[in-house]
């Protein structure tokens, strides 16, 4: 059997176990569809929320970014599960015993007014679209490579698997749907690396042989890789090149911005009682990280088989890969596969027959490459989401290894893509159209609008997908920012303060959002379009603040305006400061609300 | 319904057990995963030093033992106050 077929049938298998599900646990009325009848336990809705979170971003994409950059991508790892620290000590309780069905819900009542409530709402759309169109980029490298199609083939199928996925089924079908996607995806993440792990370091556990030895050279894995890559004239893996002052404002960026986006917050209304939102959050956790203390294995593994992959006759001082070797041999295929895709190539520059793969940035380099008659860098496209994907077939795995790992990406991003629309279309519908629009809409009226707004962020999303502003981690870490820049601070500010009032609330969301949006766009381009930009992230507008950094700043903004202009309004009215003070304690929070 | 006073107690108590996770929360990512870094390179795992094993692992698990023990503290907390869940 071919990899095609054995790839076809794994996640035919996977998808058709997921409709099932859906269908078995159909949606019907409004309350169902939003929040599952609240009666999840919190290990199966830590466990669907784990696979709602991570996206194509975690599973496709990160561990590519850590790869290629090493330790200054740590970011993502701690940004990433440091956000449900927040999370459980400053949110998820408090939500789950005000007990309503949104995030901008929560905010509308506690700021007393419909405009916060809208402003949120915006919000919140916002960072849930870019938040999608990182989703898409993933989903159209993962269609694209199973499909073997190219990239934007791939992104306009799985657009379409997307939107017919989270249409026909509402929150309950996607908890239990989510539940059978994190086994799938978890599986399909681990097995890889602990192969891979085995190969080079015999210890079965990837975390482990990250910190082990390295079995061909007796050498510990990190300083067989940092001599590696340095000799390519890359920057020494394990050390810290980035800066400082971005890399904590991007960390913090991603760990409020974890805390800010309502596809997570949603998870935790769904919990029978306030102290099962607290264990949620850690049981969430765990399932994150199975995979985040494999993603840096999985990571620096690759960077190591793919550089001696290139250079396999001893390093830099042998010879290179030859074009006829990447051509003929059975452990190249994966560079032939990938190339259909678009987002790998390679290309004899000198002419020599082989495929130089160095650094032609680093100075010392370019002396190495005149004397050898180098003409710089061969391996002329690696695109960084294509890493995970590819990194069984580099590791020459079994092809039920490949299948596994194609069934898993695409789970990964569907399950997000999935809950994220959800997210949008009960904003839209539920607060937008039947909270500010037109009150006395009937149910079935609601779902049909939720389902609209469903397929019109699936539209914008795609299209902006075609030309992504980054890679699939990256386009993420703007959504984080504009979260971080927006929703954190008004809930935090809601169940922590009895001074911010709802004048305050609303300038400080609309100027948090504003400010980063605007960073955003000078450096992404307006709306994201290409060319539109003024600056870049390699050199930004404000010192080393790049635009994925700039929602830690947003939310400061957001603090202070919210603090200053509720000091020159009118003080919160007593039903609102008692409505705080019942948000602090358990006692008395509803059970399985339904309306 | 407890009276206020012991409501107040209760997320005093809540806000203190809050601040010291969020310390240590900050100590072991922005902290030893990136800024004390350099104070930690002598100490040596696995090819690399300990700063860099803080920053890729070492912080998520630190991350994973604060939430469950706040999870145990306020369930505790809220009994012995008498705001817990009937």
């Amino acid at each position: 059997m071919d990899q095609f077929t054995i790839n076809l049938l794994f996640v035919g298998a996977s998808f058709a176990l997921y409709i099932g599900i859906a269908i078995w646990a159909r949606a019907g009325s409004t309350s169902e569809f939003y929040a599952a009848g609240r009666g999840v336990h919190p290990v199966t809705n830590g466990m669907a929320t784990a696979a709602d979170w991570m996206s194509a971003a975690s599973f496709i994409s990160m561990a590519g970014l850590i790869a290629f950059t090493g330790y200054d991508n740590s970011s993502f790892l701690m940004g990433w599960t440091g956000g449900y620290v927040l999370l459980a000590l400053l949110l998820a309780p408090y939500l789950r015993k005000f007990g309503k069905f949104t995030v901008s819900e929560f905010i509308g009542d506690r700021f007393y007014s419909q405009t916060a409530r809208i402003v949120a709402v915006v919000c919140l759309i916002v960072a849930s679209t870019t938040y999608v169109i990182g989703q898409m980029t993933g989903v159209g490298v993962a269609f694209g490579r199973f499909l073997e199609v190219d990239n934007t083939t791939g992104l306009f199928i799985g657009a379409a698997v997307v939107f017919a996925y989270a249409v026909f089924g509402g929150m309950k079908g996607v908890t239990y749907t989510q539940v059978a996607q994190y086994c799938v995806l978890i599986t399909a993440y681990t097995i890889p690396a602990i192969f891979i792990s085995l190969q080079l370091t015999g210890n079965p556990i990837p975390a482990l042989g990250l910190f082990g030895e390295h079995a061909a050279s007796g050498e510990p894995l990190l300083a067989k890789l940092d001599a590696i890559v340095t000799e390519l004239g890359f920057n020494e893996y394990t050390a810290h090149h980035a800066d400082t002052f971005n890399m904590v404002l991007f960390t913090l960026s991603l760990m409020i911005g974890t805390a800010g986006l309502p596809h997570v917050i949603m998870r935790f209304f769904t919990v029978p009682k306030v102290s099962d939102a607290r264990w949620s959050a850690g049981w969430t956790l765990v399932f994150i990280a199975l995979l985040y203390l494999t993603a840096p294995a999985v990571g620096a593994m690759a960077r190591l088989n793919i550089s001696e992959m290139m250079w396999p006759n001893g390093g830099v001082n042998g010879e290179a890969v030859t074009v006829q070797q990447i051509e003929t041999e059975d452990r190249y295929d994966w560079m032939k596969t990938w190339q259909k895709t678009g987002l790998l190539n390679w290309e004899d520059k000198n002419g020599d027959g082989k495929i130089q793969y160095y650094n032609d940035k680093s100075e010392a380099m370019q002396a190495m490459a005149a004397e050898k008659g180098w003409t710089g860098n061969e391996l002329t496209k690696f695109n960084r989401d294509i890493l995970v994907l590819a990194n069984p077939e580099i590791a020459n795995l079994p092809g039920w290894v490949i299948g596994l790992v194609a069934a898993g990406g695409l789970a990964a991003a569907l399950s997000t893509a999935a809950g994220l629309l959800l997210a949008i279309s009960s904003a839209v519908s539920h607060d937008l159209i039947k909270g500010a629009i037109n009150p006395s809409i009937s149910e079935k009226g609601e779902l049909m609008s939720a389902r609209v707004a469903m397929a019109v962020a699936i539209v914008v999303a795609t299209y902006l997908g075609l030309n992504p502003p980054g890679f699939a981690a990256q386009t993420v870490a703007l959504a984080f920012g504009l979260a971080a820049a927006s929703i954190f601070p008004a809930l935090m500010m809601g169940i922590f303060s009895t001074k911010v009032n709802n004048t305050g609330a609303v300038a400080g969301m609309i100027a948090g959002i504003s400010v980063t949006l605007i960073y955003i766009f000078l450096h992404k381009g307006w709306l994201f379009i290409p060319g539109t930009n003024s600056f870049t992230d390699a050199d930004p507008l404000l010192g080393t603040v790049k635009s994925t950094s700039f929602g830690a700043i947003g939310a400061a903004i957001n603090f202070a305006v919210a603090y200053t202009v509720s000091g020159m309004t009118k003080p919160l009215p007593a039903e609102i400061k008692a409505l705080v003070e019942s948000v602090r304690v358990p006692r008395g929070a509803g059970a399985a609300q339904n309306k | 319904m407890a009276d206020n006073s012991s409501n107040d107690a209760y997320w005093s108590a809540n806000l203190r057990i809050i601040m010291i996770s969020l310390v240590i929360w900050a100590v072991v990512s922005f902290g030893f995963g990136i800024l004390l870094r350099p104070m930690l390179s002598g100490i040596a795992i696995g090819g690399t030093d300990l700063g860099f094993w803080f920053a890729q692992q070492g912080s998520i698990i630190v991350f994973l033992i604060l939430i469950f023990n706040y999870a145990m503290r306020m369930n505790k907390l809220d009994r012995e106050h008498g705001v817990d869940e009937e």
